[in-house]
């Protein structure tokens, strides 16, 4: 049951090599055995969306995908993005703007607000929590979220 | 000092002296925004095993064998354990509390022994080094079943055909009746009298992060260091000791960074203490994360109530009688330690609040059933009281003819009448409902969407209008928990210190679940220490660390643990001019603080900055008197006690468009007015309020946990049972009176529950308010798109 592959992966820059069982999901991987306890388990089943990691430049579901499949593949974390500066605006924005309570979810909706951020820049309000849709919060009631990735948005646009 | 000197943000008050009141982020949302946050889940500990369940599949059966054999085999296993080993080294409980006259619950072990009384409760325990070997041997526990009678329906249950605890007669937990007398006779003459039915589902707290505990014993000194993610740690301290038998001061309870908790991490679960025991027995730390599975099987249920309510009206349209039965059930224990019977409590005590009403009848059983257990979540009874009595209100203004708004303006008692004691018994001190409804009106505008729905009506779109006023329990005094035996808190405190460098340290034995507890508590201190608020760092969730208190619920945190701190931070300042005195030779009376300086009172000359206070007091205290000893950390206390509870009131308003043809509701704004007191965060309070809003629409439209005839949970994860998502949520306007509880100089009253407890009643009325015209009516929560067809008569 606990075959074990060996596996080859760039994670948040740094190449890494392991013998990784093969039923084992990326963010158990990416939690146990790397340490990055930032993609968080919220549901195991894919709805929730706390364990958000960004595969070869999309977003996935950390707890959908078998860490093996991401042989070969480049993987970013909220740790990684954070030390980029890629996410300092949308977290600025949500700390401004209180976009978190517990925080539990903060780091899979910054990935998926950094998506709509990546692959469209002016997402309306509606398409907004359209996007986000996919994440659960529970402690903000959204609107503060909508609020700062709007206006990170807006600002982008206005910069050009 | 008084309260005049408490720096509220009036026009004109400076900045550096004034961060009550004012937006300013959390400094602890920095860490959770770059993934660095400190949850259960995240700690790492040498020789850490982690525990996995053997659930009952049954809800209902006696356990007649368990086989380890092939489980102790498997690798990684450390063992197997059944509920009299635990037993062993944790004492069972009985939830019961002895102001709820009556109540009665059976004996709860840590591991069901023989019995298991709900689908999901635990019946053995794996403990191996990883959570996947853990797992992986629980599927190979062998057990001999025979099934028992299930009691699922609550009518049923009352009826007692089948009684569930052999040791009682009935299932009746817990039964209350209140009459203020002369109710009939007022019904039997009243002009108007309007009757329904309501329902409220059954559904849960789903909290992003599961439940989640590490216990790590430590055989060498007999103490146990439990990081929890909890929202009360100093309760939990005392139920770990008391339970397991090791010295209160031996048990240590650090809650890091807590994912959500809404009143489901403030109870006794039977697993977690079980773990705790398991790293007694193996002598190391163990872990227990309730998957999402186990969650819906596991954490706390709430609501699940069945009221018959009446109401009776002057044909002028005065409110003066309402009678409710109520019948809740909570599956087969009450919880440890709060009891579940609360909520139905709350329900006679809440419903009819806003009224000014005098005569008052209620009848209340609460009933076991083989589900799993239900106990306090986010805003306890309110949901069921605002929705009933707003639901029951609607229908008697249209009755009588009056407008929903107008009826409510002719009947809520008046912003003058205070202190009011209530026909249930409960008093208010000030409340400002007409305040509140006048807001209201004026910010959604109601004449004007009143005139556009007429409107719409004629093109056949529906769109409906509902209001809930409410009345919400906060600031609970001792005479929620303590009177009735629990060792509970309504006390808390705080401690600050003054450190060298000029910075201030606050710890505080309320807990932070990101409701934003530190935050207020830093805009506290500052304010009135006289530091910016970038020099106070605030410690919360370590029983080893702050002072003893109650935690976070029942909306208390920033009411009590902020008085606590307000006061400790007024100490805090005189003793630091104390020590300024000194240095500066000068009278105390003349100096202040402001700006991380000791300036003269007067003049606002800077006299001393506060780090060379610090050095001369730490570092060259021989310069000072030698009849002066400085005293720069300081603790104080505070528990309400004047009034039982420090209610609050709202209002709020939901407007939806109801589709006939497929049943879908689209929320398309809702508003709150609040009056909480001192607000001290509008931000967080906003935002707050708005999390609450949307947790009571998830309890509206969404949120259900549905039981077949067998007892088994027929949902229960994330995929089918549904919660509101941002998609479907509408923007949300809050406004704000503050009539500050003059029994604090802070002055602030709770905000957490207010969003949950009025809004599944306005959702109603308001769709309600839209089905008028097709002369239909729901009254059955959630209100899915199937049970509004029905209602529409357009599907069986």
């Amino acid at each position: 049951m606990d075959e074990a592959l060996t596996t080859t992966l760039t994670v948040n820059g740094t190449q890494v090599t392991r013998a990784i069982p093969a039923r084992q999901h990326l963010v158990d991987f990416l939690r146990e055995e790397l340490g990055l306890t930032g993609s968080h388990l919220g549901c195991e089943h894919g709805v929730c969306g706390a364990c958000t990691v960004r595969v070869n430049g999309e977003i996935v579901r950390g707890c959908l995908m078998l860490a093996v499949q991401a042989n070969g593949c480049r993987v970013e974390t909220i740790e990684g993005l954070s030390d980029s500066k890629e996410l300092a605006k949308l977290q600025a924005a949500f700390h401004r703007h209180n976009a978190l309570q517990c925080g539990f979810c903060t780091p899979g909706m910054l990935m998926a607000a950094q998506d709509l951020l990546n692959s469209k820049q002016r997402a309306s309000r509606d398409e907004i929590r359209a996007h986000i849709s996919g994440n659960y919060c529970r402690c903000t009631g959204y609107q503060a979220i909508v609020d700062a990735i709007e206006e990170v948005i807006k600002t982008e646009a206005m910069n050009g | 000092m008084g309260k005049a000197e408490l720096p509220l943000h009036a026009p004109g008050t400076q900045v550096d002296k004034g961060y009550i009141g004012q937006s300013v982020p959390r400094a602890n949302a920095q860490r959770l925004l770059q993934g660095r946050g400190a949850f259960t889940d995240d700690l790492r500990f040498p020789r850490l095993a982690h525990v996995a369940f053997f659930r009952s599949p049954y809800a209902h059966a006696r356990i007649k064998r368990l086989d380890f054999s092939k489980a102790l085999k498997q690798p990684g296993v450390i063992g197997v354990f059944d509920g009299r080993a635990v037993a062993e080294y944790c004492k069972p409980w009985v939830a019961v509390l002895a102001h709820l006259k009556g109540i009665k619950s059976p004996e709860q072990f840590a591991i069901a022994i023989d019995r298991a009384c709900w689908q999901g409760e635990a019946c053995a325990a794996v403990v191996a080094e990883s959570r996947t070997q853990a797992e992986d041997a629980v599927q190979l526990i062998e057990a001999e079943w025979e099934e028992l009678p299930v009691v699922v329906d609550m009518e049923a249950s009352l009826r007692g055909d089948v009684v569930i605890h052999e040791e009682f007669k009935d299932n009746i937990c817990f039964k209350r009746e209140h009459d203020t007398g002369g109710v009939d006779e007022v019904f039997a003459k009243a002009d108007v009298v309007v009757e329904d039915t309501f329902h409220f589902g059954r559904h849960t707290g789903v909290c992003v992060e599961g439940r989640a505990i590490l216990a790590d014993y430590n055989a060498g000194e007999h103490s146990l260091t439990v990081y929890h993610a909890t929202q009360a740690p100093h309760m939990m301290q005392d139920i770990f000791s008391r339970h397991l038998g090791i010295p209160e001061a031996n048990v240590r309870v650090i809650a890091k960074d807590v994912g959500g908790s809404f009143g489901i991490k403030v109870h006794v679960y039977a697993d977690e203490m079980a773990t705790a025991a398991l790293s007694v027995m193996l002598r190391r730390p163990v872990k227990f994360v309730a998957d999402r599975l186990e969650s819906f099987l596991s954490d706390i249920h709430a609501r699940e109530h069945r009221v018959k309510v009446r109401l009776a009206a002057s044909k002028t349209g005065e409110i003066l009688a309402f009678d409710l039965d109520d019948l809740t059930a909570i599956g087969p224990y009450s919880v440890y330690p709060r009891t579940s019977g609360i909520e139905g409590n709350q329900v006679v005590n809440l419903t009819g609040g806003p009224y000014k009403h005098q005569k008052y009848k209620a009848r209340m059983h609460v009933v076991f059933t083989n589900k799993n257990v239900t106990c306090q979540y986010r805003a306890v009874g309110h949901p069921i009281a605002v929705a009933l009595t707003e639901g029951i209100v609607d229908l008697a203004a249209q009755k009588i003819g009056m407008d929903a708004a107008e009826f409510r303006r002719k009947n809520l008692i008046p912003d003058d009448a205070y202190p009011y004691t209530f026909p249930s018994g409960i008093k208010f001190e000030k409340l400002s409902h007409h305040k509140a409804l006048d807001l209201l009106l004026t910010t959604m505008r109601y004449d004007d969407l009143r005139a556009e729905q007429s409107r719409l009506r004629t093109q056949k779109v529906y769109r409906g209008i509902g209001l809930a006023a409410m009345i919400e329990v906060t600031n609970p005094s001792p005479a929620f928990y303590g009177v009735g035996g629990a060792r509970i808190s309504a006390q808390d405190g705080a401690t600050l210190r003054f450190e060298p460098t000029g910075m201030v340290t606050v710890m505080c034995s309320v807990t932070e679940q990101g409701q934003g507890t530190e935050a207020i508590f830093a805009q506290i201190a500052a304010s009135a220490v006289g530091v910016s608020l970038d020099k106070v760092k605030v410690i919360t969730g370590d029983t080893g660390v702050t002072p003893y208190g109650g935690g976070t619920w029942a909306s208390r945190g920033a009411g009590i643990g902020g008085e606590a701190v307000l006061q400790a931070a007024r100490a805090l300042r005189s003793n630091m001019l104390d020590v300024a005195a000194h240095i500066l030779k000068a009278d105390k009376a003349e100096l202040d603080i402001a700006g991380n300086t000791v300036i003269n009172k007067l003049t606002t000359e800077k006299k001393l900055d506060l780090a060379e206070l610090g050095r001369v007091a730490y570092f060259r205290p021989d310069t000072l008197p030698l009849d002066f000893q400085s005293e720069l950390t300081v603790t104080r206390h505070y528990t309400p006690r004047q009034y039982g509870f420090t209610f609050t009131n709202g209002i709020q308003a939901s407007l939806v468009e109801v589709d006939p043809d497929t049943g879908f509701v689209k929320l398309l704004k809702h508003w709150c007015v609040e009056d909480s007191g001192t607000v001290i965060n509008p931000m967080l309070v906003d935002e707050q309020i708005r999390g609450g809003v949307v947790q009571g629409i998830g309890a509206a439209l969404f949120e259900e946990c549905l039981y077949g005839p067998d007892g088994q949970l027929l949902n229960g994860n994330m995929a089918d049972y549904l919660v509101p998502m941002a998609g479907e949520m509408p923007d949300i306007i809050c406004a704000h009176i503050e009539t500050p509880t003059l029994q604090s100089q802070l002055g602030a009253k709770g905000v957490g529950e207010a969003g949950t407890a009025g809004a599944p009643a306005a959702v109603m009325n308001a769709i309600n308010d839209a089905l008028l015209p097709l002369n239909a009516r729901v009254t059955r929560m959630p209100f899915t798109p199937e049970r509004i067809l029905k209602a529409l008569g357009k599907v069986q």
